[in-house]
């Protein structure tokens, strides 16, 4: 009876009944895992209580009983295999949650922080001979766009062109090899690092107490430039090596072959890494802070004189917050200001994501399905 | 413009490894020929020499010669995409570009070789290609949709309209049908009849029903022991092939008693 369709023909015969027997497994039910969830949220609140434990102490307490007792109960009933599912299923769940906390956390006190201050004097004043309250973000604003956008434009076609060099060309050569650890080392280059080289290159240039905004896109292109190697490389890679020959057996040169099937091919994926890529480097505050300098006017010219940006207006809000006028209470108006600058950079980065993805679903390879 | 194919003592090897031997053969022009053998005896590394695609796998080489109308594919002085731009190929999966419609697919040989043409010239070969093909009736009224959108046997036919599309004198396929349904492979084999007219044509096959269906003359290819270079055991008309071969370990391999 080893054969395998007599196998499943057994299980419609009358004698079936002994292995589908077999085959039952006692099962916790579904709401299984909310009653747990309750009960050890209770008992922690209990404990809580009696024995005046911080809240926090007592929602670890209930985790700690959701994960032990939950595959516990599972173990009298279910047996084994299934008890060890459930312990992984609520360490993952576990996990995630943990994760989730600061996240949420974080978003929750800018939010609740910085929306107050947010309004279109916040938007449109710069902070040029503001003394106490007032005062607004237009010049860092405009300072991290152009500073940024530099920098993407510094670090796009060189990042690309090194991907296209490591999958393309140099697949198996020694500078392919050295190329891919070098950019592997410069992942790891602390930001204030690539600041002070930036600053060090110009100074060398234009002699000292040089401060420009283009300094900035510099040091922030030598933090993008492994960032968009690596995923272009990746993006590339996972063109088929069976589009590159359908092209070639056209008669297709190799360089038309990469720009006009590699490339779109891997289009979306490019460009979902490079706004990444820009969503990392716009927060950076040290390397801008050296580089760029601080100022509280604006300034449209990145190659001279200095250039705030948002990181370095919240850095320099909150360490000079001015003063409380006097005979009134509450925080220095820096504190509001850094607080709705940060809430502006939090919405910028969130807004550069959702675009990467809608870029990358709409760029990606279609199919009739997709549609 | 079909043309014959002259190779003679060609020997391939990827880096230092030898994978095909002294290869002499005449491929006939305006007919098929049929690359038969066990797997990883050359045959589709053979085939690629035709067209200068071996060389695209990296310490890839040849030796020997391969004369098309006269020319000498491995002159120095030839370039590789212009061979390739007069013999096309077809490959074993159907790999239309999944960035551009069944229009574009079709096109695409002349378009990213940025080639200037009207709009009623590239609609026309469209549609004759497409017609050749035999897949116009298929698809003319969603030639804007993507190609990946077509089922296994389309995107292979799709495939070969844009491989005819560029208008090759030789065209090459490796194994085609592979991985196609019967229905499929039957309306490859009708189209590769209806090409004979007009181009030659090259096939690999692991299907010996569909060397002797679709070949005027099948090349039998073996390994002489394992570890050993590929070589061509046997090159001669299909019916004689199939029949009556000249060497017995022919006759093993297609009556199917290899080894």
């Amino acid at each position: 009876m080893n054969h395998p369709t007599t196998t499943t023909t057994t299980l419609v015969e009358p004698d079936a009944f002994a292995i589908t027997a077999d085959l039952t497994q006692a099962r916790l039910p579904r709401w299984a895992v909310l009653l747990v969830g309750v009960i050890a949220l209770g008992v922690a609140g209990l404990v809580t209580l009696l024995t005046g434990w911080s809240p926090t102490g007592g929602l670890v307490l209930a985790v700690v009983l959701m994960v032990a007792g939950f595959p516990l109960w599972s173990m009298v009933v279910e047996g084994r295999r299934a008890a060890a599912d459930r312990l992984a299923t609520s360490l993952v769940w576990g996990a995630f949650v943990v994760v989730l906390v600061p996240l949420v956390w974080l978003i929750w006190m800018v939010v609740s922080h910085g929306v107050s201050a947010i309004d279109a004097e916040f938007l449109t004043y710069d902070m040029r001979n503001v003394v106490g309250a007032g005062g607004g973000i237009f010049h860092a604003l405009w300072g991290t766009i152009l500073v940024t956008l530099a920098a993407t434009l510094i670090s796009v076609p060189v990042g690309l062109f090194t991907a296209i060099y490591l999958v393309e060309y140099g697949r198996g050569k020694r500078l392919a090899r050295v190329t891919t650890f070098l950019v592997d080392v410069m992942t790891g280059i602390p930001s204030i690092v690539a600041g002070l080289f930036a600053l060090a290159l110009f100074v060398l240039i234009f002699g000292p107490a040089i401060r420009v905004g283009f300094g900035g896109a510099v040091a922030l292109s030598l933090l993008m430039i492994p960032t968009v190697v690596r995923s272009a490389e990746e993006m590339l890679r996972l063109v088929p090596g069976d589009l590159r020959e359908a092209s070639y057996a056209l008669g297709i040169p190799k360089w038309r072959t990469i720009v006009k099937v590699v490339l779109p091919t891997a289009l979306g994926g490019i460009i979902t890494g490079v706004v990444l890529a820009i969503s990392r480097v716009i927060g950076e505050t040290a390397p801008l802070l050296v580089v760029a300098g601080a100022t509280d006017s604006v300034n449209f010219n990145l190659f001279e004189g200095r250039m705030m940006t948002l990181p370095v207006y919240i850095f320099s809000q909150y360490s000079s917050p001015g003063v409380v006028p006097v005979g009134t209470e509450g925080d220095p108006p820096g504190y509001a200001r850094a607080w709705g600058a940060a809430l502006v950079l939090i919405v910028i980065v969130m807004v550069l994501n959702l675009v990467a993805r809608l870029i990358g679903t709409y760029f990606a390879p279609k199919t009739e399905r997709r549609r | 413009m079909a043309k014959s194919i002259d190779v003679s003592d060609l020997s391939i090897y990827y880096g230092d490894f030898l994978a095909v031997e002294g290869v002499n053969m005449t491929i006939r022009a305006k007919a098929v020929t049929a690359f038969i053998g066990p797997s990883g005896c050359g045959k589709s590394t053979f085939l690629r020499t035709l067209n200068r695609m071996h060389e695209v796998i990296p310490g890839a080489r040849v030796e020997g010669k391969v004369m098309v109308s006269g020319q000498s594919l491995y002159d120095p002085t030839i370039d590789p995409v212009a061979v390739r731009r007069r013999i096309g190929m077809v490959f074993q999966r159907p790999n239309p570009f999944p960035t551009m419609s069944i229009y574009d697919n079709v096109i695409a040989g002349v378009k990213l070789n940025s080639r200037k043409m009207r709009k009623s010239d590239a609609d026309a070969l469209v549609e004759r290609s497409l017609r050749g093909a035999n897949l116009w009736n298929e698809v003319k009224d969603r030639l804007d949709r993507p190609g990946m959108g077509l089922s296994g046997g389309q995107q292979q036919r799709l495939c070969i309209a844009r491989a005819i599309a560029v208008e090759p004198e030789v065209l090459l396929m490796d194994e085609p049908c592979s991985a196609l349904d019967p229905i499929s492979t039957s309306a490859i084999e009708d189209l590769i009849h209806q090409l004979k007219s007009e181009y030659t044509i090259v096939i690999v096959t692991h299907n010996m029903q569909q060397a002797a269906r679709v070949s005027d003359e099948t090349g039998f290819f073996n390994l002489k022991a394992a570890g050993q270079p590929g070589h061509l055991v046997e090159f001669n008309p299909t019916t004689k092939m199939f029949t009556n071969p000249d060497e017995p370990s022919t006759e093993a391999y297609i009556s199917g008693r290899f080894g």
